[in-house]
Order: C-alpha cells, then structure tokens, then sequence
C-alpha cells in the first residue's frame, strides 16, 4: 500500500514539473487578428518585427523611453476598419510587466478613460492603449470618427484574448 | 515698397532673410542688421484653418502663409519676396519632418502652398526638393515620392544616398545626406512642433537629425539631445545652407511625441517664421508649454527634458541665434 502510493506521488509530481515546464515555455503567440476576425477590420500590412536595439527603425526619437523600460521586441501591423478607418497596432513585449507600466503610465491625461482590458487599460476617442503581464499594446486611429472608440474598443479585445 | 531699396528698409526691424542673400550679395547691410537688431520671429495664425471639418482649407494656408511671409519681410507682395528669399537657378529644398509618421507630419497643404509660391516667383518644379530621411516616412506623411527632374521632386535620403565622409564636432560624429551636401543651394526647414520624449521640444532645430544617416542619430539623443542638436547645427553645411523656418504649428503634439498620439494633438492653427533657428525653437517652446499648462501637464523641465539645447545653441561656444525673449522681436498676427 505505501508502495502504490509513493508511486502515485511520483506520477503526480512529475505531471506537476511537466505542466510547469510547459507554462514557461508557453508557445510564441501571434496577437494580430486575421481581416474578418473582428467585424469590421481588415490587416492590411505584414506585421512588422523589431527587436530593441533596431526599435529606432520604427520609432526613431520615442525608441529611448521604451529601451529604458525594458522592451525586448515591438511588433507592429496596420489595419483598416471599414475600408476608410486607418489603424495601427503596436505590441511592445516588456522584460517584465513593470517596464509596460512604467510606459502605460507615462503620459496620461485627465480625458483618460479607464477601459476593463488585460491588467489595466486606457482609451481615448482615437486610441486604445492596455498591458497585459509584460505586453503593453498601443491601438491608434488616424481619424476620429464617430464609431472609432467602439471600432478600436472591439480591435483591443480581441489583441487582448489572443495575448 | 516693390524696390530693392524698399525692401531692405522693410526689413530692418530683423535681420532677413541673411543667409539666402549672401549669396546673393544683398547681405551687406543685413549683416550689420543681424549683429545689432533682435532676432524677428513671425507667428502668424488662422482660427478657420481647418473650416468646419476636420479637413484644411488650402486656399486659407496659402493665404496664412502669405501673411506670415510678409509680415517678416515686411513687404506686400509675396511672389516678389520669394524672389529676393531664394537664389534662383539652384535648387531649393523643402526639409519637412514626417518621422512621426501619418497624422503628425508636416502639412501637405503647407508644402504644396511654398511650392507654388516658389514657382510663381521662378523656381522651376526640378529646383525643388522636397525631403526628408527616409521615402517610408515621406509616403507615410502623404508625400508622393518623385524623382522626374521635371516635376517637383520628392524623395529620401536613403535613396539619394550619403556622404562616407564623417563630420565631427562636439559630441556629433555623423555622415550627412547627399541631398544636404550636394544638391541643395538652400534649404528651407519645414519642421512640425511636437513634445519629444528625449529632447522636450522637436522643432527647427531637431529636424536636421533627419539630414543624418540613420545609424549615426541614435547616440545624439542621450542628455536630453543637449548638447547634440548644438553642436550639429554647427557643421557648416547645416549652419550655412539651413537658412529659413516656416515652422509648421498648424496641428502640434504637445505631449508623448515624437510620434502620432492623438489624444494629445491640438491645433494651434499657426505658422511659425523666422530665420533665427534658436529664436524660432524658443518662441514654440513658449507655445508649448503654454498648452501643457493648459491641460495641466507639468512643464518640460518638471517632466526631465526641459529642452535645455536652446540656451546651448546660444551660447558663446555656438553662436546660433538667441534665446533671450529680450532679444527677440516677436509679431504675433
């Protein structure tokens, strides 16, 4: 009897290291929506990939402030919503979700709106920015329209599920 | 008031257009004007500018700048003061700053509006250049890029290319755009006013890092671009061929620039015109942080990137032009 049950100990830790094991090495994901996976908006670029120390190929002058925070790569791909509304979506992935607090924070203003998206989230009439463990994602619009905030409000959350 | 002689008189209240008639053997007593005047910087402004919509009017941007150019100069007509502003024959380029990408670059409208000018008063369509450091960054702006030598051209450098050469001085190691170096007689800075992450303000001067090749800015930034942007604008060929702002204050970012962040744009609905690069840069700082205050942003300064290469650009060592309100001429219109 205490036999079998060191032996079921064993299967239960190993099943424990295993699942643990898989939790770091928790697959790349891709947190770009396909054109159609959110009503209304269509990917119209590849995304984009850059690592830190190339960050001031896309953000040339902004790149300090998140090298300073901890970037480790920035991935960027270009929407449009309803054919007219043009949108870009920037994933930042953050050493640690300090850095993507750290940039979330910086800048706020009082028009800030609290929005119920990863860890924390803000929105603006043109953009929506949240993080989510190490991941800060910034969503911008070019125009302002009237459905813009509801348009970019559905583009986050699904950003968001797929981080 | 349409004579030479007129001219100059007009322009004794600043030290106009110097660099431009230097070459043009007019600079004589502008000289003179230059060592013992203020520095003259022009904010011309257009409530309506973007008319009901969120559209510009275009006709309104020609005529703000038409106002903004005379009211410099002093003169009436501006075909005619464009004449006595650009050497003719040579090539004339339109540095504009469209490194913040779709949303917060310079106004198409703005430099459509300065070309046209430029070619009522002579310039043919291939002795303009309209350019900036990267043709991605121009397309983004809404630039179309063109290099028919019978048009206007448009392009960047990374397509014209730069020099191998490496010009140092002060902190600043860089290789310059071949655009700058060897097709430019003059070059008139096209910058657009935003809040800037690392410098505090980007504006006229900030925009020469983008006549730089790419891989030599990163290291300009540090310290707040101080004392980089100074110690750049003293290269000769930047000093000396960078001679006039038409500063675009039309839409501005005054905080999380340098890129597009629309929560924080405003519409100053301004042009912002001088010759003096440091007194242009210290009159837009005033703008901005008067927005900051307005919103309740603390200033530059409280923020950590108080724009400190202004005072810099002033001081002995670099002699640019001047930062003290005292000395500045400033008409507000």
């Amino acid at each position: 009897m205490k036999l079998r049950s060191n032996w079921m100990l064993a299967v239960a830790a190993i099943a424990m290291i295993t699942v643990a094991a898989s939790g770091c090495k928790k697959a790349k994901v891709d947190p770009f929506p396909a054109s159609g996976a959110v009503t209304g908006w269509q990917k119209t670029s590849d995304t984009r990939v850059f690592a830190a120390n190339n960050l001031w190929q896309y953000i040339d002058g902004d790149a300090e402030q998140y090298i300073s925070a901890g970037v480790v790569t920035t991935s960027t791909s270009d929407y449009k919503y309803q054919g007219t509304l043009e949108a870009v979506v920037d994933v930042y992935t953050m050493k640690d979700a300090a850095g993507a607090r750290k940039i979330l924070e910086t800048g706020q203003t009082t028009d800030a709106k609290t929005v119920q998206l990863g860890d924390a989230g803000i929105a603006y009439a043109q953009s929506v920015i949240f993080r989510k463990g190490p991941s800060l994602v910034r969503i911008v619009a070019y125009e302002s329209t009237p459905d813009a905030p509801q348009a970019l409000l559905a583009l986050a959350q699904t950003v968001e599920a797929k981080l | 008031m349409g004579n030479r002689r007129d001219f100059l008189k007009n322009a004794a209240t600043g030290a106009m257009i110097l660099g431009a008639q230097s070459k043009l053997g007019l600079a004589g007593i502008l000289d003179q004007h230059a060592e013992t005047s203020k520095s003259k910087v022009v904010v011309a402004r257009d409530a309506q500018l973007h008319g009901a919509g969120t559209q510009l009017d275009e006709q309104r941007v020609l005529d703000l700048l038409d106002s903004a150019i005379t009211a410099y100069t002093g003169h009436n007509h501006p075909v005619e003061t464009w004449k006595r502003i650009v050497p003719m024959g040579k090539v004339i380029g339109l540095k504009v700053n469209c490194a913040g990408g779709k949303g917060i670059s310079t106004h198409l409208a703005l430099t459509l509006a300065i070309c046209e000018r430029l070619q009522q008063a002579g310039v043919k369509p291939g002795n303009i250049l309209v350019w900036d450091q990267a043709n991605e960054a121009l397309e983004s702006g809404g630039y179309t890029i063109n290099k028919d030598p019978s048009r206007i051209r448009c392009y960047g450098s990374d397509v014209a290319g730069y020099e191998d050469r490496i010009e140092t001085n002060g902190v600043v190691r860089v290789r310059l755009s071949k655009i700058l170096t060897r097709e430019c007689e003059m070059v008139m800075n096209l910058p657009i006013l935003k809040d800037h992450a690392c410098s505090g303000l980007t504006f006229a001067m900030k925009n020469m890092y983008g006549v730089v090749k790419m891989e030599d800015v990163g290291p300009m930034h540090v310290g707040n671009c101080n004392p980089a942007i100074a110690d750049l604008h003293c290269i000769p060929a930047i000093r000396d061929k960078v001679r006039f702002v038409i500063g675009d204050a039309i839409s501005a970012l005054y905080e999380g620039g340098p890129l597009f962040r629309p929560e924080h744009i405003w519409h100053p609905n301004a042009l912002i015109v001088g010759q003096d690069r440091v007194a242009v840069d210290q009159t837009a700082w005033g703008i901005l942080e008067r927005k900051r205050a307005e919103v309740g942003l603390p200033t530059l300064e409280a923020a950590g990137r108080e724009p400190r290469y202004i005072a810099r650009s002033a001081d002995a060592a670099h002699h640019l032009g001047v930062n003290d309100p005292q000395r500045i001429s400033l008409m507000e219109i």
